[in-house]
């Protein structure tokens, strides 16, 4: 059988992975979001791992959530990124300075 | 090793396989092609714990809808490819320390002493007629309704604010303006015009 030690490992080397994915891509904002994507994955197979093997449904509601906020989250960054492009000409951080933080 | 572990190692193989291809691929559509891969490999892991519901939900929100926005703004907006792998070395070796000593950390703590078999036992696998919706249905609809009608809330602000960002200004619209219409006088409308009526000698 497979034990909840396997699955809470393999959602840590997911979110290794996202992690990783911010540090080399972060010059380009869609897979910097991509790899939040990633990230999330990794925690909802935390939470639903965790709901399967003590027998609590409540894990998986906040899954639920956890979709529902991260597809919000996709929507308007995206519609961000556009209108960065729009106004800029480049999606590349570097150049998104203008904040002067 | 059982058919369980079969699956189970495999899907994660795929998982991890293509999560690392798509970090590392120059080309933004291959990424996305390449995590609606791991996409699937999540919710195949995910039905193996009898989260049947949100399997299909990542299914059908995420790789249909999600990354297909993704593609979408991709392809629209033609990103030079050349600069944005300008720094890629430079964060790589620190980045892959860091990851590194996460995974062990975690791998300390969530290993078979603390978490195995022997600790947390696999639960018996639900029989043919166990429904997850309906187990889900009755939680969401009872316990959780106000997050619920809360999530609803978000995902309409959400749409008006994705919206509001990324809409031009008037330029070729026609539209009301209501207070012209209420202060218009009959002057402004109707112009009358005397005009001298033919005479017989004329023609």
């Amino acid at each position: 059988m497979v034990s909840l030690s396997d699955y809470l490992i393999l959602s840590a080397i997911i979110f290794c992975i996202g992690l990783v994915g911010i540090f080399v891509n972060r010059t380009n904002i869609i897979t910097l979001l991509m790899c939040v994507e990633l990230i999330l994955v990794a925690v909802n197979t935390n939470f639903i791992a965790f709901s399967h093997f003590l027998g609590n449904e409540a894990g998986q509601i906040f899954v639920f959530f956890i979709l529902t906020v991260a597809a919000a989250e996709v929507a308007i960054g995206l519609a961000i990124l556009t209108l960065l492009f729009r106004n800029k000409g480049t999606i590349n951080v570097d150049v998104t300075n203008s904040l002067k933080g | 090793m059982t058919f369980d572990q079969i699956l189970f190692y495999v899907f994660s193989f795929w998982f991890i396989a293509s999560s690392l291809a798509m970090i590392f691929s120059r080309n933004a559509a291959k990424a996305v092609l390449f995590l609606i891969l791991s996409f699937f490999s999540a919710a195949s892991i995910w039905i193996l714990l009898e989260a049947e519901f949100l399997a299909i939900t990542l299914i059908l929100v995420y790789v249909g809808a999600v990354m297909v926005l993704f593609l979408f703004v991709i392809k629209m907006l033609n990103i030079d490819k050349s600069t944005l792998r300008a720094k890629f070395a430079g964060y790589l070796p620190l980045g892959l320390i860091v990851a590194a000593i996460i995974i062990a950390e975690m791998t300390l703590v969530l290993g078979g002493n603390q978490f195995g078999l022997d600790v947390v036992a696999a639960p018996a696998r639900h029989g043919a007629d166990y429904s997850n919706i309906t187990v889900l249905a009755m939680q969401l609809y009872t316990t959780y309704v106000y997050p619920f009608e809360l999530a609803a809330v978000l995902l309409l602000i959400a749409i008006i604010a994705a919206i509001t960002l990324v809409h031009r200004n008037e330029l070729n619209r026609k539209k009301q303006s209501i207070s012209e219409q209420v202060d218009v006088q009959a002057k402004d409308r109707v112009r009358i015009v005397s005009i001298a009526s033919s005479s017989k000698e004329a023609k």
